[in-house]
């Protein structure tokens, strides 16, 4: 009976390397790795995105239109509908300008779960929190 | 004897992190503890056989070899793997093909992890 907590911490930006996407299939991942473990084990992810990061939360990526690729948005899309935490530095995004109406959902996908903008220290307790901290 | 998993996400060539990682769990499995070596992105490559090691260029193979002769297990990214042309027919032997759910399953039970990121 045991839970592995884990902090994604997503500093590169997407497109210009595979990063971000990894981190975030990777967070994923953790919806099946039962099938890994004992009975009552479990691993957590928190999923967060700092410094260049912050723009894979951007909304109204078209990575299928100029590339044809999924976009990271439908990656975190994707991490939010399966209920996922998801933290983007408030910091981070203030200093490119965003605002949060800039930021992502999966309101059309029927996700419960919202991207949460919060100060540095949140992401920082998240760190602290965590049994293992994976930067990408 | 404690358990370290080492997620690997740098190309073998084009840096040294993925030598450091090779020499890493080298030492670690001598020394008796269990190591685990997931590959993603683009240290997939490390997979495929028949590797010509040029002086300018690290190479894997034989290492990796060693490493599954101790013991080390050592997973691919199947998704990351194909994606870039490498069947199973061209790796290496003895090296697992899985999801990325077997990188957290073995974090889950690593007592060390150390997550060496993508270029």
């Amino acid at each position: 009976m045991a839970d592995t907590k884990l902090a994604f911490i997503v500093q590169r930006p997407p497109y210009k390397s595979e990063n971000p996407k990894l981190a975030v299939t990777h967070a994923i991942s953790y919806q099946t790795v039962e099938i890994l473990l004992e009975d009552g084990e479990t691993v957590t992810p928190t999923l967060c995105f700092i410094g260049e990061g912050v723009l894979a939360c951007l909304k109204g990526q078209k990575a299928m239109e100029h590339y044809g690729i999924t976009s990271t948005e439908m990656h975190v899309k994707s991490a939010l509908l399966v209920d996922l935490n998801v933290l983007v530095c408030k910091e981070d995004i203030d200093r490119f300008g965003i605002t949060e109406d800039k930021i992502l959902d999966a309101d059309d996908m029927g996700a419960d779960k919202k991207i949460q903008v919060v100060p540095y220290d949140a992401i920082q307790k998240a760190i602290e929190s965590a049994n293992h901290v994976l930067f990408f | 004897m404690a358990t370290l998993t080492i997620g690997i996400f740098s190309s073998l060539i084009g840096s040294m992190s993925f030598d450091f990682a090779l020499k890493l769990a080298e030492t670690a499995a001598n020394k008796g503890h269990k190591v685990n070596l997931w590959l993603s992105g683009n240290a997939i490559g490390l997979v495929k056989n028949n590797q010509k090691h040029l002086k300018d260029y690290s190479t894997g193979e034989k290492p990796l070899k060693a490493l599954l002769e101790k013991g080390v297990e050592v997973c691919t990214c199947e998704a990351c793997t194909l994606a870039r042309g490498i069947q199973k027919t061209d790796a290496i032997g003895g090296v697992q093909w899985n999801a990325m759910h077997w990188y957290l399953a073995k974090i889950h039970h690593s007592d060390r992890v150390l997550h060496i990121g993508g270029e």
